[in-house]
């Protein structure tokens, strides 16, 4: 049997910013309909991976495709029209300030000319209804919602050109434990139902375990040696708690462990 | 007291041939910054030509963005021309009497205003009020992601946020000029008839005499390079704002700071191209004491 090709594709990855490497020689391979959790500390380069996928940041070195095409070959029209095959949910939301939730998840289709005005008003609500919130909120700002709230409204306005690939940046982040679980929920759901390809960059263990069909763990390069791959785990997440890697399993179990003794160091200078 | 044993490493970086090529470094440094920025706003402003004319933007994004940068600025921008006026009038009033020439005032307070006042304290306002603002504005949308998000949901940022401001800023400054002008002419004439006695014929007849359509032309020609070069500058450090508040607070002040600065080096520049092709078309010019 033929493996599937990889929908997201990134081999030997290095994304560099002035004399800082944040990725190096990372390969990932994400096949169509796959959930993939990154997990890893702050500073590890997860978000930039995030970023790097939807060409919102050039590779230094290496290659990221999606679907087979390289978005530093494709003509600006052609990265605005692979863009909308991607659906983005961020850390904060980023919603838009000045426009209305009901604004906000229309913004796709109005940008794109995507469908006439009564098929966007019901997919607006459709999505509304699927992210569990109501009519009432369409009329209100950003400002004006939750964080909880503002979260959904964001999936809502990633999933409404229906992406082959969702990416999602610290999804539960900031959120009480009920209201990430909601979220860990709807990604649920949203795989389910729109059969889509997810990355979840998360810090957050019942995220990545409750979620994911697989997890990726890196790690912040500075404290690496030259020859170190950056991913320390690659695997299910049932397999997490089998590593015998003690920077993984410090991870997900949460411990300080040998950092706190690390971050004494450098602060003694 | 021996100050070599609380310097150690003075006899390797701390020689005085070492802090001057530190310095040379250093200058080094800030000048090449200095270039890479400009070049880099160079490119800015190109994109967003490039994009104003490859599609417009949206109707209803320009519409707003005219409305907060050429209609809400017209009160401030008109209070100030007319002050302005009357603040010439009560400078040069002393002066004039002397020779009296005071009915002359006219086409000394007009020719200001049309030539040098009118197209700076519009622009300058511009910068203040606006500029700052929208530096402001684009660079919360930087810290918060919005701009990543409208580049991920496939919209071009530049096309987005930075053509309609650009383009409001353009094609408002004029207004916004012409008014100053029409103010300062005013509050001069006010003050000059009202408050310092001066018959309003011959202060009308002395004005219309030395100004011409071509000093309209000289104040709205420089106002539009200003209001492109505000809109460029405030919409780049928007875009380039650094993280956190410290960031978008710098990116305000600093957009009014370099527009105010261009403003002035650009009004001297324009000042003197376009006398001189004035001089090339009309080789005699008419002076304001007879001739």
């Amino acid at each position: 049997m033929v493996a599937a090709s990889p929908l997201i594709d990134l081999q030997s990855l290095t994304v560099r910013f002035g004399r800082q490497t944040v990725l190096r020689n990372v390969s990932i391979s994400v096949p169509a309909g796959q959930t993939l959790a990154v997990i890893g500390e702050s500073g590890c380069g997860k978000t930039v991976l995030l970023k790097t996928i939807i060409g919102l940041l050039q590779p230094t070195a290496g290659t990221v495709e999606f679907d087979g095409r390289q978005f530093g070959n494709l003509s600006e029209r052609d990265v605005s029209a692979q863009r909308t095959r991607f659906g983005f949910v961020f850390q904060n939301a980023a919603l838009f300030d000045s426009m209305t939730v009901a604004e906000n998840i229309l913004f796709p289709l109005k940008q794109h000319r995507a469908s006439n005005d009564a098929d966007q008003e019901r997919s607006m609500h459709s999505l509304l209804t699927e992210v569990g919130l109501p009519n009432t909120v369409l009329k209100k700002y950003p400002a004006e919602l939750s964080g909880g709230m503002r979260k959904r409204v964001g999936l809502a306005r990633a999933l409404i050109m229906r992406p082959e690939a969702v990416l999602y940046d610290e999804p539960t982040t900031g959120l009480d434990p009920i209201m990430s679980d909601v979220i860990n929920e709807l990604m649920m759901r949203t795989r389910d139902k729109f059969e889509v390809t997810s990355v979840i960059v998360t810090h957050d263990m019942n995220t990545a375990r409750k979620v994911a069909d697989r997890v990726v763990m890196l790690y912040p390069l500075n404290r690496l040696k030259p020859d170190e791959s950056q991913i320390l785990f690659d695997g299910p997440p049932s397999e997490l708690d089998a590593s015998t890697d003690r920077r993984v399993t410090q991870f997900i179990r949460g411990e300080a462990g040998d950092r706190m003794m690390e971050l004494s160091e450098q602060a003694g200078g | 007291m021996s100050t070599g044993s609380s310097y150690p490493n003075e006899r390797t970086t701390g020689g005085p041939l070492w802090r001057i090529s530190e310095g040379i470094a250093d200058f080094g440094a800030v000048v090449i910054r200095m270039i890479e920025g400009l070049g880099d706003m160079t490119l800015f402003a190109w994109s967003a030509i490039l994009w104003m004319f490859s599609r417009l933007p949206r109707r209803d994004t320009l519409i707003n963005n005219m409305y907060a940068i050429g209609v809400q600025s017209l009160p401030v921008v008109a209070i100030i021309g007319a002050f302005t006026g009357m603040v010439l009038a009560v400078q040069s009033y002393t002066q004039f009497r002397n020779f009296g020439l005071e009915t002359q005032l006219g086409g000394v307070i007009n020719k200001s205003m049309f030539r040098e006042l009118g197209p700076v304290l519009a622009a300058t306002m511009l910068a203040g009020r606006v500029g700052s603002a929208m530096a402001a504005e684009l660079g919360t949308m930087r810290v918060t992601e919005q701009i990543d998000a409208l580049s991920a949901m496939g919209a071009n940022p530049i096309h987005y946020l930075v053509v309609p401001r650009f383009l409001s800023c353009l094609l408002l400054i004029p207004s916004l000029t012409i008014m100053a002008i029409f103010m300062g002419v005013v509050g001069g004439a006010f003050y000059c008839v009202q408050f310092l006695g001066i018959d309003y014929h011959h202060y009308s007849t002395n004005s219309q005499r030395f100004v011409e359509n071509w000093d309209l032309f000289y104040g709205v020609a420089k106002s539009v390079v200003f209001g492109a070069v505000i809109g460029i500058i405030s919409c780049y450090r928007g875009f380039n704002c650094l993280p956190g508040a410290e960031g978008v607070g710098r990116a305000a002040t600093t957009a009014f700071v370099y527009s105010f600065v261009s403003i002035i080096i650009l009004d001297l520049l324009l000042s003197i191209v376009l006398d001189h092709i004035y001089l090339a078309i009309w080789p005699v010019a008419p002076s304001l004491f007879g001739g």
